[in-house]
């Protein structure tokens, strides 16, 4: 079959095609993945193109780049997965990292931020003569975070971090997780203090990029979502997002549905002056335009059967 | 075609228009629908990072009342649609997980067996009415504006939970519809990314980044208004728009642009007032894009 990739090229020594799309077209094998097609250009059409490649079996995590504009791994997707009756598949290096050149991302910044973590084990207590043993049990809810290759998929098309290189991004934080709930590590809770500060969990958008363009399935927004908790339940309550859920979990349970009023307000923190002034205007305005919520929240008839469910199902967690 | 019509908060509360909208557009095409006033909040994606199952039995005690009903559950939230098919999607894999969730929900004389449907409007107008047949009731021809779509995370990903393997064509439905009122359609890189609405009460420096990004490439797309069928993503894009615009734009300068629901973008096609679809009530002033719609709309050509 005939496919057609463009390139996005980055070589400030090729002028004529820098920071352009190039485009080429050949025949292929209809079961050729996208890392074939660029092979197949760099060795029998245009030897100047840059691709970062290893393994070639999704296991190495080298060949991370935007497919269509998603970050995929080139080896992992078939030119039929992403092409419908021979439309050009366009290629980019991935982003929120410099490009090198070409297809080739610095990566400084993601490892920079997984060793941020400490992402090793910090055991306590008398060291045992042998292994430090864990049940299967204990573990294989471990399985899938341990998956990740540390391709960058994740960190590329973080929405986050994209307007803000001081926000950890998902990789780090699913590999926090996956030591804050190792039953090994002894250092949890120091762990939790440093993610609960400015450019760590909370900062999430929950816009679900990192789990759809995982390629290995390590769902890192879930794992952030369980930091979260973990946070809280650690006691590590006095910050905005822990405010937010908070709230948001008070309202639901007393009237059935948010009450968006007070949860602006008490997410703000009732005792932070400036920031209840500075939400003063957007409320005046709301309220001028006949669209300010009811501060007492809404109620629906079934709020009981609600309050119900929360005490049953919480009751269960405890 | 009758629905179990969930308008969720925003809807009735820092929303109204929304409501005002879908109602007007519902009527017009003669879809019935019912609304839902003893479903709870679907969590919205912040109750799930508390307790999972607790929100997991939220939802599917919703779905439980619809089944009861025998209806669809209609949505006019991207992030209520999102939550809900996750939710099911969930409890749907796991026939165990479901199971203990209805012994939860039993008490209210509740168990759900798994067959409600869950459909954001937009998916309803484009699936089961049809673009072709929709475009049957539009009168006004609008292609005299030009406008940029933005879809909401929710609508989008996670792609297995949202129905994608089976309809891939929902990545883009929004931009048929665009095209289909005969708008100027303007894509942007930013329409599928994140409003910044969730970060809103926690980090404002950064959401407040996110929406004078996608508002400013919007504009400078050539865009004269921007449809979203998320009403979290209206609040950001046009509550907090002059704020971010102003604050992170090279010029420091607003952007003033419209930013529209869905609903009210099919019901100004379908030659309805812009007061009985609640442009009046928009934090970013709509004047000058309904005065062109006014002056310049032509009357669909049969």
């Amino acid at each position: 079959m005939q496919a057609t990739v463009r390139v996005k090229r980055h070589n400030q020594e090729l002028p004529a095609t820098h920071g352009k799309f190039q485009e080429f077209s050949f025949d292929v094998p209809a079961n050729t993945t996208v890392l074939d097609a660029l092979i197949k250009i760099r060795e029998e059409i245009d030897g100047t193109l840059a691709v970062r490649c290893s393994c070639r079996a999704s296991i190495c995590g080298s060949c991370g780049m935007r497919v269509n504009g998603q970050a995929r791994l080139a080896c992992k997707t078939k030119i039929t997965d992403v092409s419908k009756d021979g439309a050009p598949v366009t290629v980019e290096p991935m982003g929120n990292m410099p490009v090198i050149k070409d297809l080739v991302t610095d990566m400084t910044l993601f490892w920079d931020k997984v060793r941020q973590v400490e992402p090793y084990l910090q055991p306590s207590g008398p060291e045992p003569k042998g292994e430090y043993i864990a049940s299967d049990e204990s573990m294989t809810h471990l399985v899938g975070v341990m998956n990740c290759i540390m391709c960058g998929a994740c960190v590329s098309d973080c929405t986050a971090l994209e307007v803000d290189k001081n926000f950890i991004a998902p990789a780090a934080l699913a590999k926090a997780y996956r030591f804050v709930a190792d039953p090994r590590d002894g250092a949890a809770k120091q762990r939790l203090a440093k993610l609960n500060e400015y450019g760590g969990v909370w900062d999430c958008t929950r816009c679900y990029y990192c789990v759809e363009v995982c390629p290995k399935d390590v769902a890192p927004m879930d794992r952030i979502m369980k930091l979260r908790d973990l946070a809280m339940e650690a006691g590590y309550n006095n910050t905005p997002g822990s405010r937010h859920t908070r709230s948001f979990a008070r309202s639901v349970k007393k009237g059935g549905l948010l009450n968006e009023t007070m949860l602006a307000v008490e997410s703000t923190g009732l005792f932070n002056i400036p920031g209840q002034l500075a939400q003063a205007p957007i409320g005046i305005k709301s309220f001028i335009k006949g669209k300010l919520p009811n501060p007492l929240g809404h109620k629906i008839p079934a709020r009981k059967r609600i309050k119900r469910v929360f005490e049953k199902v919480e009751a269960e967690r405890k | 075609m009758k629905y179990a019509w969930w308008p969720g908060c925003v809807a009735r509360g820092a929303t109204p228009e929304l409501y005002t909208s879908t109602v007007a557009v519902l009527k017009r095409l003669n879809i019935e629908f019912e609304e839902m006033h003893d479903f709870s909040c679907t969590g919205a994606g912040v109750l799930q990072e508390r307790n999972l199952k607790l929100a997991d039995t939220l939802n599917v005690r919703n779905f439980a009342i619809a089944e009861k009903l025998g209806l669809p559950i209609m949505t006019v939230c991207s992030t209520c649609q999102g939550v809900m098919a996750q939710a099911h999607y969930r409890v749907m894999k796991d026939p165990a997980y479901l199971k203990e969730i209805n012994g939860v929900i039993a008490e209210e004389g509740l168990e759900y067996k798994g067959t409600t449907v869950i459909k954001h409007l937009l998916w309803i107008l484009t699936e089961e009415v049809g673009v072709d047949e929709l475009k049957k009731h539009f009168t006004r021809n609008l292609s005299c504006i030009s406008v940029a779509p933005f879809y909401g995370c929710y609508l989008l990903r996670p792609t297995n939970a949202l129905g994608y393997d089976e309809k891939p064509e929902r990545e883009a439905e929004l931009d048929r519809v665009i095209e289909a009122t005969g708008a100027r359609f303007i894509d942007f890189a930013g329409k599928k990314k994140c409003c910044g609405f969730p970060i809103l009460l926690i980090n404002q420096q950064n959401s407040l980044k996110m929406v004078a990004n996608h508002t400013g490439a919007a504009k400078d797309g050539g865009a004269d208004a921007m449809v979203t069928p998320c009403p979290l993503c209206h609040l950001n894009l046009d509550g907090y728009q002059d704020k971010a615009t102003k604050r992170n734009r090279p010029d420091h300068q607003k952007v003033s642009l419209p930013i529209i629901h869905f609903p009210q973008l099919v019901g100004l096609a379908m030659g309805i007032e812009p007061e009985d679809l609640g442009f009046q009530k928009h934090m970013v002033s709509t004047k000058d894009l309904l005065a062109t719609v006014r002056s310049k709309a032509t009357p669909v050509a049969r």
